[in-house]
């Protein structure tokens, strides 16, 4: 009995060394201490998993003395966070869920802020011989004909926005039905990695395909109009919820289009590529 | 099968170069699950003792709750935080969600009916006639209770070993309710995720062999425990 009680006082002290030191450390580590001003920002996975916001960020939360909290979903989701007063601004790429954004009064000061383009991947076989096509819509009408696997993100992100635009330019209807239509429910990332290992196709915006090097996938189709891909920065209505960060979400737009920004944004792992993951556009083109 | 170990060859190095990141990252994810843990212990279990010892009607009603609340899908907990945090909730006005505190109520709430039940099972499981003898031999109440949860001790070590396993865990409700933001609310299992979503697989496997080196740890202190009160 005694012996056993012995035991259970080692238990107990190496779960109090495991659990409740750090515990009852946690309120003075930095994430507790809301002396610095934060700004919540959503955003889209593509600005953020390829490390674009890591890159252009610091410098005003240096000069601001402010930290940015950055939740990379969806668009979708995004928007809807937003659309609750749970955010203070957005940064995405899906003009027609920003303008409805916009309309239904959840956001204001929606800014231009940068674009890159979409592009079709598929399997270097090419099943739906789909390949080195210009006309992106004529692209999905090939692989719907051909029923090679495509992987959809189907989260009702930017991405997938376009996609479900791009099935409607190329004349296919319903396409979840499909039995080659994978619906993912997943982040671009994540679809990236289902697409690959399954030799499906997809779509993609080129900043995130750029940044994994390691995928078999290739390029089928670019180039397209249609496929044209622009990030726009919302302010959440500070006239709906009280409690955004209006003045310092101001701030933030104004740095996010300021020449340097626009120009780490054009800089952005450009040695690596060759050519920039997201392309400014208030920048002043050098002649 | 190389991409595994190469993954695994850098995860080591990773660890082993004690990057801050992910040195950061593992502290607060033990940080947050502990709190989370010591709060609902707390409220877990006294309420676990009174539902053991005490007689109402309803009773079995209430015990058949606290059972199926371990089985209440996490990610729906997390669901349900998210509302009640979220600006358009009740308790918006607190300003909690995406931060650490979101995670750990989301936290309490999945740690809280394991607690509870485990401890309540421990002091059912000890002979029912332990306390009448107790009473018969001349201890008080007071006393032949606190006799009873001397017994139930190891169980009480065992359970919240169990729940902190669980909660630390934990990803689903933890990514939606916390956000996964750097420098803020991201633990081990959300910079997983996010770590595979950028295909930075030697990344994920560190974090991922931190995290079961901690539920490891953990487990075998239950089971060791659990291991000594059986021969006991």
């Amino acid at each position: 009995m005694k012996a056993f009680g012995k035991n259970v006082g080692f238990g107990w002290r190496v779960l109090l060394t495991l659990v409740a030191l750090p515990a009852i450390l946690l309120p003075a580590t930095a994430c507790f201490q809301g002396a610095e001003r934060s700004l919540v920002l959503t955003t889209t996975t593509s600005t953020y998993d390829s490390g674009l916001l890591d890159h252009i960020i610091p410098p005003f939360e240096e000069e601001h003395n402010a930290h940015v909290r950055v939740i990379s979903v969806g668009t979708g989701q995004a928007l809807a966070i937003a659309a609750r007063g749970d955010a203070d601004v957005v940064l995405v790429h899906a003009p027609s869920l920003e303008l409805q954004f916009v309309e239904d009064g959840n956001g204001v000061r929606r800014t231009y802020v940068m674009y890159n383009d979409f592009v079709v991947l598929g399997p270097s076989d090419d099943p739906a011989q789909a390949s080195g096509l210009s006309n992106g819509a004529e692209a999905f009408r090939r692989i719907a004909e051909s029923g090679a696997k495509f992987a959809s993100r189907g989260d009702e992100s930017g991405t997938h926005v376009k996609e479900k635009e791009m099935w409607s330019e190329a004349g296919v209807e319903s396409v979840e039905s499909q039995d080659w239509y994978l619906s993912l429910g997943q982040g671009m990332g994540g679809t990236l990695t289902t697409a690959n290992e399954l030799g499906a196709y997809t779509l993609t915006d080129r900043g995130t395909f750029l940044a994994r090097k390691e995928l078999n996938l290739v390029i089928v189709a670019e180039g397209d109009e249609r496929l044209f891909n622009p990030y726009h920065v919302i302010m959440v209505n500070p006239d709906k919820y009280i409690q955004v960060q209006s003045e310092l979400a101001g701030v933030f737009i104004r740095f996010l289009i300021s020449p340097d920004t626009q120009q780490r944004i054009a800089d952005f792992r450009r040695d690596e590529f060759g050519l920039s993951l997201f392309n400014p556009v208030h920048l002043e083109e050098t002649p | 099968m190389e991409e595994i170990a190469s993954g695994i060859w850098q995860a080591l190095k990773l660890i082993g170069s004690l990057d801050p990141e992910v040195r950061r990252i593992a502290l607060f994810s033990l940080q947050v699950s502990g709190l989370a843990l010591l709060l609902a212990a707390g409220v877990a279990i006294p309420y676990g003792i009174w539902l053991a010892f005490s007689r109402f009607p309803g009773r079995r009603v209430l015990i058949g709750l606290t059972y199926s609340g371990m089985a209440f899908p996490t990610v729906v907990v997390g669901l349900i935080v998210f509302l009640l945090l979220s600006q358009q909730g009740p308790f918006g006005i607190l300003g909690w969600l995406f931060t650490p505190w979101a995670i750990i109520v989301a936290q309490f709430i999945i740690a809280f009916p394991v607690i509870a039940s485990l401890t309540m099972s421990a002091i059912l499981a000890i002979n029912p006639g332990m306390r009448l003898q107790l009473r018969s031999l001349g201890a008080t109440r007071t006393q032949a209770t606190l006799a009873l949860l001397g017994e139930a001790r190891v169980s009480m070590v065992i359970a919240l070993a169990a729940a902190f396993g669980r909660v630390v865990t934990e990803v689903g409700a933890v990514i939606i309710v916390g956000g996964n933001i750097a420098g803020n609310t991201r633990v081990l299992t959300t910079a997983i995720v996010l770590e595979t979503r950028k295909g930075e697989f030697a990344a994920a496997i560190a974090l991922g062999l931190i995290l079961l080196l901690i539920s490891f740890t953990i487990n075998i202190i239950a089971t060791r425990l659990q291991g000594r009160a059986l021969a006991r």
